[in-house]
């Protein structure tokens, strides 16, 4: 690992000001990506800005809400009571994170902001409609990931809650790469009391993605089998040793139906 | 039996500092004004290194040296070596390309050693390293053992051309032709046996250390056999008289054979350490240089064939290997493919005619060397998975082919050398069937397809050549070493004990199981035991741990060191109480003479031994202390039966191991509980070959794709259920302790069984191994588009 200035602000604002000058600065969440790969001497960093000095944890049920504070550790979210009485597919996609290791260190908003097309928040994040909160502004889930590792955050934005909607029912899915655990396809699936649709399929492309054609089909009927003539397309979808791209889309549908089974 | 001897389920002795972090491994240790080795590898699988340019490395904080090839050549240094010479079938022998420590004009594998950066700090050492700038002319590169011979690229090293070590053949090759062409039914098969990395927890580490007031080296190293490792790099390499060098191998975090061989980083380390005036250099291996460097398995690409009367009586085996050797011949590295491999071939089944063709190659690849079973696997997957295809094919039950081939007399010589001295095949099978509840899987079958599960049944009746091995015997077949052990019984005078012994504890608990050796024949507490091990400057001469030897050798040289001390003891006893030696007695850690109330404890007579006083010291020499060097008279022959139970998840492909029997004759047991524990942690290295590992290197470019643990697929705890054990005991014949030997046979049994069991699920005749999701998907695939 190469040397870095090291800083752990106690408030966003410092931290904001911190990266702002740095000339290539990085926020540290729970460093589970970001970690091994400086270890790997794959970055080139001048400063970390650690945001474990922000405090910035907490799960607070609202009425009609759930909103995970950035800081919140993927164990934390799992293990919640309130959670899996109000959002049981938040806490199961936490759940089924990395191993105890990364679930106790990785954090929802290091997750996220890092994007990383085989990661299981942006599934559920996607799947619910959330809404991210930065000391900025608020993004919409469908406008927050935009690509391959990259989102709509500007270099000195920090991630600070995503408020996620209560709906009628969510279920999520994964199927785990074999050695990594990454999600291989990870699909979640949510309708609200108005019987809208979100499903929302991660790993299995570039970058986590709604498929709207089964969105479709189960606002009309809520079941496994409305789904079970649909084909996804592999063109697009990811590609290595573990699984070809036609396995993917065959596995986008497998796990759907067991999303929309897994339903609550 | 006493709660601590024979035969007792002791709790591991060692494990206390282990479990609680007190272990003290390679990189623990750390000596006074100590700098640290960075190792520049090859990133080209094969290429020219045209120059090197150390000049910014050296100006870069911290760096103390940076050394290349041509200053290891400068020194002369010898190169490492393969211990076990195969000759062709034309009676050549096989082409040892040079191996120097650090690469000298070429590199063949990516991760081989180019320059070794000596810096203060760790992190120095490495910053330095990037800023060695080496030009390479890439050539191209052959992975694949089913390639080498005829890429018609350059070859691997100039002297082998077509990349061929060695043409070798074992058998009767017209009498199993002969068979063959009288067969009523065959069965052929092509057989990948998938390359693996050991990934013992532990990293490799050394720390070579050379002190120039008494012109002495010492080497702290991850190694399974420190003798050997001293004898190499003293009588080959030539750093120094083994008697100015010294190997410790202090607590080692799991080898699977990775770490028997002797490492170019070993060498270096002491080499540089010398070249720096006398620092300590210490070297722990990253992760990935793990993947890239240790020692990998497998590796073998076969076709056999299996002929069978009309009653299903196999006639004949024919078996064409080729073998990857990897870059360079590592230590142990010809033998594995050959002597424990070929040898193997019978199984364990009457076969009267086998012939084994094998072809050793070199590859752009990491060294491939014994890994768990180490050649044993690979023999008895080729056999397994052609016992069960050719009983399905002829539509007989699997388990009574078996029976209707199994050896039932002993001793029994195989057409390939071995000399089965003990066994009972009949009864692990049918332990084993009753065990699983044969007759009730038709059942479990519809109960698993109803809830849209593809459920299978495999069988491994497995065996295996341990307590390695007979020295005089290897050394006719062309082995550079002699394969006993040593032993040396130290008795204190308070009447505690020292075992320390040639033998070295890498995860095996040889400290609990050698204690309750010494315990039982002494009947003392095992608390008054000690074993110690792995340091050339405490232990005599020994040949260390592998081949599951340590029970059979090890163990039967420290028993018979144990005789020796009652024997001696039995005549100061005898002087002390003033009786004729033929009439003392030894039992349950007492003396007593024969019809008299005269009794001593053995602490007594040990104390006795010690003083001197009572007994003339011109025909009893004072002491307590005696040594033994044990050389098997044959190998050992564990065998057994494994039988698995998967289903298999149609729409993505997961198998699930539902149901895995073992039963294994392992001849006596010391500790049921730690054989236990090694028949687990076999099993699983042998389920994670079947489903989960594959080292894959692109056939292209010669990188290493399987570089981390986010693409290489270790097995977990939750991929088995709980494994059901039973044992039959044959005796050996050929130890008085009556041992086999029990460290492989899991790895050894657990391919087939998945692979016959994966196979019978999906209801085809082969896929290969791994049979990971994808693949088995594909494969559910294919069948369903055949279907339609």
């Amino acid at each position: 690992m190469r040397d870095f200035n090291y800083h752990r602000p106690a408030k966003v604002a410092d931290a904001v000001k911190l990266i702002k000058k740095a000339k290539n600065g990085k926020l540290l969440s729970g460093g589970m990506t970001l970690i091994p790969t400086m270890k790997q001497g794959l970055t080139d960093l001048t400063d970390i800005v650690d945001l474990a000095g922000l405090k910035n944890a907490g799960i607070v049920v609202g009425s009609g809400t759930v909103t995970v504070k950035a800081g919140t550790t993927h164990n934390d979210v799992a293990d919640s009571r309130e959670l899996k009485g109000t959002l049981p597919a938040l806490a199961a996609v936490a759940g089924a994170i990395g191993d105890p290791h990364v679930r106790n260190r990785g954090t929802i908003g290091g997750s996220i902001a890092n994007n990383d097309p085989a990661a299981d928040y942006p599934a559920a994040l996607l799947g619910l409609g959330a809404t991210v909160i930065t000391n900025a502004r608020k993004i919409p889930a469908d406008k927050f990931f935009t690509g391959m590792f990259s989102t709509a955050l500007k270099r000195d934005e920090i991630v600070t809650a995503v408020e996620f909607p209560v709906l009628r029912r969510a279920g999520y899915a994964k199927f785990p790469n074999p050695a990594s655990r990454y999600a291989m396809v990870g699909v979640f699936v949510s309708q609200d009391t108005a019987g809208k649709v979100r499903v929302a399929v991660t790993g299995a492309g570039p970058c986590v993605f709604r498929q709207r054609q089964m969105e479709t089909a189960l606002e009309k009927t809520f079941s496994p089998d409305a789904l079970t003539e649909i084909a996804v397309s592999p063109s697009g979808l990811n590609s290595d040793m573990h699984g070809s791209p036609e396995y993917r889309a065959h596995l986008v549908n497998v796990m759907a139906r067991r999303a929309v089974s897994a339903a609550r | 039996m006493s709660d601590t001897g024979i035969g007792a389920r002791v709790r591991r002795k060692e494990d206390r500092r282990f479990i609680t972090g007190r272990a003290n491994y390679t990189d623990d240790i750390n000596l006074k004004n100590q700098t640290y080795g960075y190792f520049v590898r090859s990133p080209h699988a094969h290429a020219t290194i045209d120059s090197i340019n150390i000049s910014q490395a050296l100006k870069a904080p911290g760096v103390i040296a940076v050394l290349t090839g041509e200053d290891l050549a400068a020194d002369k240094l010898g190169g490492l070596i393969c211990g076990w010479m195969i000759h062709s079938k034309d009676g050549s022998p096989m082409k040892v390309g040079p191996h120097p420590a650090l690469a000298q004009g070429k590199v063949r594998y990516v991760g081989d050693h180019v320059a070794i950066v000596v810096a203060k700090t760790k992190a120095q050492a490495k910053a330095a390293g990037e800023l060695v700038r080496v030009s390479y002319g890439e050539l191209p590169a052959v992975v694949d053992p089913a390639d080498a011979q005829k890429s018609g690229g350059p070859p691997v090293h100039d002297l082998a051309p077509n990349n061929t070590v060695f043409e070798w053949a074992l058998g009767d090759k017209a009498a199993t032709d002969g068979a063959f062409a009288r067969a009523s039914h065959v069965t052929k098969m092509n057989i990948v046996n998938n390359r693996l990395v050991p990934n013992a927890i532990e990293p490799r580490a050394a720390i070579g250390s050379y002190d120039a007031a008494s012109d002495h080296f010492t080497l702290y190293t991850t190694s399974q056999n420190p003798h050997v490792a001293r004898l190499v790099i003293s009588a080959f390499v030539g750093i120094a008289p083994e008697n100015k060098l010294r190997v410790v191998a202090p607590d080692v975090g799991g080898g699977f054979g990775s770490k028997i061989f002797i490492y170019a980083e070993e060498v270096l380390c002491l080499w540089a350490s010398k070249r720096i005036g006398g620092r300590p250099v210490k070297w722990t291996a990253e992760r990935t240089e793990s993947f890239q460097a240790d020692a990998h398995g497998r590796d073998h690409v076969t076709e056999a064939e299996l002929a069978m009367d009309q009653s299903g009586k196999i006639i004949g085996l024919r078996v064409k290997t080729i073998a990857n050797m990897g870059a360079y011949l590592s230590t142990f590295a010809s033998c594995v493919p050959t002597y424990l491999y070929a040898t193997l071939l019978s199984g364990q089944y009457n076969i009267p005619a086998i012939y084994a063709e094998v072809d050793a190659v070199y590859t752009n690849t990491a060294p491939v060397d014994a890994y768990r079973g180490a050649g044993r696997p690979e023999a008895t997957y080729v056999v397994e998975r052609l016992v069960e295809t050719a009983a399905r094919e002829m539509k007989i039950d699997p388990a009574e082919f078996r029976r209707r081939n199994f050896i039932t007399s002993f001793p029994h010589q195989t057409p390939v050398i071995m000399t089965y001295d003990a066994g009972d095949y009949h009864a692990s099978l049918e332990k084993a069937l009753g065990l699983a509840d044969y007759k009730g899987f038709p059942a479990r079958k519809a109960a698993a397809a109803a809830k849209g599960k593809m459920r299978g049944i495999g069988f491994s009746t497995y065996i295996e050549a341990c307590g390695i091995a007979p020295s005089a015997a290897i050394g006719s077949l062309g082995a550079g070493v002699g394969l006993w052990e040593s032993a040396e019984v130290r008795v204190n005078p308070v009447g505690t004990v020292e075992i320390l012994t040639g033998s070295h504890s890498h995860g095996q608990g040889h400290e609990t199981t050698f204690a309750q050796l010494a315990s039982d024949r002494l009947g003392i507490p095992i608390d008054n035991v000690s074993v110690i091990h792995g340091d050339t400057d405490k232990v005599q001469f020994g040949m260390g741990t592998y081949g599951s030897r340590s029970g059979a050798v090890g163990m039967t040289a420290i028993a018979k060191a144990l005789d020796k001390i009652e024997a001696k003891a039995k005549k100061v006893a005898a002087a002390v109480m003033e009786a004729a030696e033929g009439d003392v007695e030894f039992k349950d850690g007492s003396f007593t003479v024969k019809g008299t109330d005269k009794k001593m404890a053995f602490g007594e007579v040990a104390l006795a031994a010690y003083v001197a006083h009572k007994f003339p010291s011109n025909e009893i020499e004072p002491g307590l202390k005696e040594g033994s060097f044990h050389d098997p008279s044959n190998f050992t022959f564990p065998a057994g039966c494994h039988i698995c139970e998967v289903e298999i998840d149609r729409e993505t492909g997961m198998t699930e191991i539902v149901n895995w029997v073992a039963v294994d004759d392992f001849g006596t047991i010391i500790n049921p509980m730690i054989v236990e524990g090694q028949v687990h942690g076999g099993i699983a290295q042998g389920v994670g070959q079947a489903l989960t590992e594959a080292c894959v290197y692109d056939r292209e470019s010669g990188q290493l794709l399987t570089g981390s643990y986010m693409d290489y697929c270790m097995p977990r705890a939750h991929d088995f259920p709980e494994f059901k054990l039973g044992f039959t005991e044959t005796k050996c014949p050929s130890n008085p302790l009556g041992m086999k030997g029990c460290g492989e046979a899991g790895a050894i049994a657990a391919p087939a069984a998945v692979m016959n069991a994966v196979t019978d699920a999906l209801g085809v005749r082969d896929l290969p191994m791994p049979a990971s999701p994808h693949r088995v998907w594909r494969t559910i695939k294919g069948m369903r588009l055949a279907a339609e």
